[in-house]
């Protein structure tokens, strides 16, 4: 019965896919009860837009959350979490006064087998990760949150391989292309219907200095003028549904705006949603100790057969 | 109390020689390594571990652990399989909050972290297991910041330098770190491991002579060279090296000794031993800035007008207020000087001669000492570099002089005051020999009971306009 499950079942598809990034600072803004530290609240711009892109997504029918974080790197493949269930406490080695968070959290193995087994079959390094002591990253129980705080949806957690560093910006681009096809092919084969998160800011140059209060915003802006304009040449083309040109430029924005996009979570996003040429929905844009966010949302749902 | 730096050592951070050593022949040498490196360590007395460790990363300046006994289990993000870590350390958090208070001391962005359930880092884990598993000696970590500067990083360690002395510690730093660290991308059998390319052996050789001379210095001053060559970008850089060397007094001399070096998953895992004995085959010139005191990018958070150093709180933790310097005829005042201690200015112009008001050597915007202070908070007396603060209170005259339109060589008359003449003269007599003296200003020096601030000289100058 398993076996002959795929033909049986209704064709699963990408309902929607997001930017969406994952700095600790947006938990601790929002004081959930999950998260140790207490804050006065701050970077409300983009909490707002987090808000904008949850209402949008409880209109949208979904079964599961596929997510890459560059927060899980991985240098030797790419690696999926392969246990049904984690809990835990997450410290944030960066941010620790900002970020302890106690974890709870579904995994879908099914479909995480699903795509290790073809990102396997296309020449792909993966591996499942299995140890059930694993602490899973803040990268990922961020973007989670923010997507999702009552965690009731499972996820599919894919790492970050550290193509770009190990290799350039074009091998990774190539892995990813290839990670996300596959990504897709496994979703439609489940016959579940998922929403993508790439989790990274754009421009990622830091502050390397902390206000005493943390959430103090009248000492958050841009870390500089080239990344702004970097950010906004990233944000109008997904606001334009220029996705090919992201991918085109992608060499020189991750290189010159320092970008996240680095850790490959953009590129396979892009491909899961077979490079999309509609517009993306902005939900908000806003700077987090420097580092450019904008929070984004392809509506795969309403353009079906769209893509290229 | 003379504390002191007793032994150094260079190890691997990957897991394999603390998981599987029994998988791979190399990985057992690692692993027999690090314990002819722990019963080194016993030996020597040691009573503080230092880690810096580059799998921990940081952002916002350096991180040191203070809580004094985190305790988690561990697994790696990528060599998840070979199982997990479990540990519970013995970590100094008195010194640790010394540490971190002598960073700011000198300039640097710093903070301790003592919270249950915090990620210590794979390579510290590894080091500590391996090198104090009965944690008989207290230890100290600290994380390894990933835009610090080698000036950022030297100064990281002269404040660690300073606790061990004022503690009178006998104290080993352990550099957590790779040679090279690209490793193989795709999953291989352990059997199978080895250096990853012909290239970065050979590198990895050629840096491993060096520390086995114990040309550690040298090492440290091809570290930029090095990790162009043979390390993943961004990963981690090979600034460990000048922690290490700065921790050593940038020496060329140790004693050196390379006790395993093998491929794990393809990086270069080395386990060095440095020993401060000299070899006794000269040191080598020392080329960098010998920084002090950390005066770069720390004030990115002031969107508006800022220099590269004088917006920094203007309130001294301890000692008098600081004034704004008065507007008075004839004054002149440097946003390049120190605020003043009282209402005074920085100096005051009459016809062609210029009257300073007394220079010490605290900085601009910081208020810190380079040298260190010669009291601490409590009052206790405290080992101070004499030339250090001299050099800060000539580089205080000049920016003063500057200001006014006036110069080194347009100075005439001197007056020093020392607050210990038979501790310090000598030292101060010398920097004055590389500096002032050159101009031949006339001088006379004054040993006096105290200044108002915890400095040990002060210099009061006439000069022409």
């Amino acid at each position: 019965m398993t076996e002959l499950a795929p033909t049986l079942m209704a064709k699963g598809s990408i309902v929607a896919g997001c930017l969406a990034p994952h700095p600790p600072h947006l938990v601790y803004a929002e004081n959930p009860p999950q998260n140790e530290p207490t804050s006065e609240g701050g970077w409300e711009q983009l909490r707002w837009g987090y808000e904008r892109l949850r209402e949008s997504l409880s209109n949208i029918d979904h079964d599961v959350l596929v997510l890459l974080s560059p927060h899980w790197q991985t240098y030797v493949g790419t690696h999926f979490l392969g246990i049904p269930h984690f809990e835990g406490l997450s410290v944030d080695p960066v941010f620790p006064n900002l970020f302890r968070y106690n974890y709870d959290m579904n995994i879908d193995v099914e479909l995480s087998q699903a795509i290790h087994d073809k990102a396997k079959g296309s020449g792909l390094a993966v591996k499942m990760m299995e140890n059930p002591d694993f602490r899973v990253d803040y990268g990922t129980i961020t973007t989670g949150h923010m997507v999702n705080p009552a965690f009731d949806k499972p996820l599919v957690v894919i790492s970050s391989n550290r193509s770009t560093h190990y290799y350039s910006v074009e091998v990774m681009q190539e892995m990813m292309m290839e990670l996300g096809r596959v990504t897709r092919e496994a979703i439609e084969e489940s016959g579940k219907k998922a929403v993508i998160l790439a989790s990274n800011s754009l421009s990622h140059r830091h502050f390397t200095t902390e206000s005493e209060v943390p959430e103090d915003m009248s000492k958050e802006h841009i870390a500089s003028h080239a990344m702004h304009l970097w950010d906004m040449r990233i944000i109008d083309y997904m606001r334009t549904g220029q996705a090919q040109r992201i991918l085109d430029e992608m060499p020189e924005f991750t290189e010159q705006a320092i970008a996240e996009s680095d850790g490959g979570g953009l590129t396979w996003l892009l491909s899961t949603l077979s490079v999309p040429n509609y517009p993306a929905i902005l939900h908000g844009y806003g700077t987090i100790i420097g580092t450019g966010n904008a929070i984004v949302e392809w509506p795969c749902y309403a353009h079906e057969g769209d893509a290229q | 109390m003379n504390g002191s730096l007793v032994g150094s050592y260079v190890v691997p951070v990957h897991p394999h020689p603390l998981l599987v050593p029994e998988q791979n022949e190399g990985w057992g040498r690692i692993r027999a390594a690090f314990d002819e490196a722990r019963d080194a360590i016993k030996e020597s007395g040691a009573d503080l571990l230092i880690i810096y460790s580059t799998t921990w990363p940081s952002i916002i300046g350096h991180q040191i652990q203070a809580d004094p006994n985190p305790q988690w289990t561990l697994v790696d993000q990528d060599f998840h399989d070979l199982g997990s870590m479990d540990y519970s350390f013995n970590i100094d958090a008195e010194f640790a909050e010394a540490w971190n208070a002598a960073n700011h001391n000198r300039g640097l962005q710093s903070r301790t972290v003592a919270y249950h359930g915090f990620p210590i880092d794979v390579g510290s884990v590894v080091a500590l297991k391996l090198l104090n598993p009965d944690n008989a000696i207290p230890a100290v970590i600290v994380s390894s910041n990933v835009y610090a500067n080698r000036s950022e990083t030297t100064v990281l360690a002269k404040a660690c330098l300073d606790v061990i002395k004022k503690t009178g510690r006998k104290a080993v730093a352990v550099t957590a770190m790779s040679m090279s660290n690209r490793m193989f991308t795709e999953f291989i059998d352990p059997s199978d491991d080895r250096i990853h390319s012909l290239k970065d052996d050979e590198w990895n050789r050629k840096v491993l002579e060096f520390l086995e001379e114990g040309r550690l210095e040298d090492v440290a001053q091809l570290s930029r060279t090095i990790h162009q060559q043979i390390r993943v970008q961004k990963v981690v850089t090979f600034k460990p090296m000048w922690w290490l060397s700065a921790m050593n007094g940038n020496r060329n001399n140790l004693t050196g000794r390379v006790l395993a070096y093998e491929a794990l998953h393809g990086a270069g895992g080395a386990v060095v031993q440095l020993d401060p004995t000299s070899t006794g085959m000269g040191d080598k010139e020392y080329d960098e800035d010998d920084v002090e005191y950390y005066r770069g990018e720390r004030n990115v958070l002031d969107a508006e007008e800022h220099s590269t150093e004088s917006d920094e709180p203007l309130t001294p933790q301890t000692g008098p207020a600081l004034w704004e310097p008065p507007e008075s005829q004839g004054a002149v005042n440097s946003k390049a000087a120190p605020k003043p201690v009282g209402m005074y200015p920085h100096a005051r112009q009459v016809g062609d001669l210029l009257y300073l008001s007394g220079v010490g050597p605290r900085q601009p915007g910081t208020n810190a000492i380079p040298g260190g202070p010669i009291r601490d908070d409590d009052g206790n007396p405290v080992e101070y570099d004499i030339k250090a603060q001299t050099r800060a209170v000539v580089e205080n005259i000049a920016r003063i002089l500057e200001e006014a339109g006036s110069s080194m060589d347009k100075i005439v008359d001197v007056t020093s005051f020392l607050v210990d003449m038979d501790r310090d003269f000598a030292g101060y007599n010398e920097v004055w020999a590389e500096t002032l003296g050159h101009y031949g200003p006339t001088r006379t020096t004054l040993a006096i009971r105290a200044l108002p601030t915890p400095i040990a000289v002060e210099m009061k100058v006439i000069a022409k306009i």
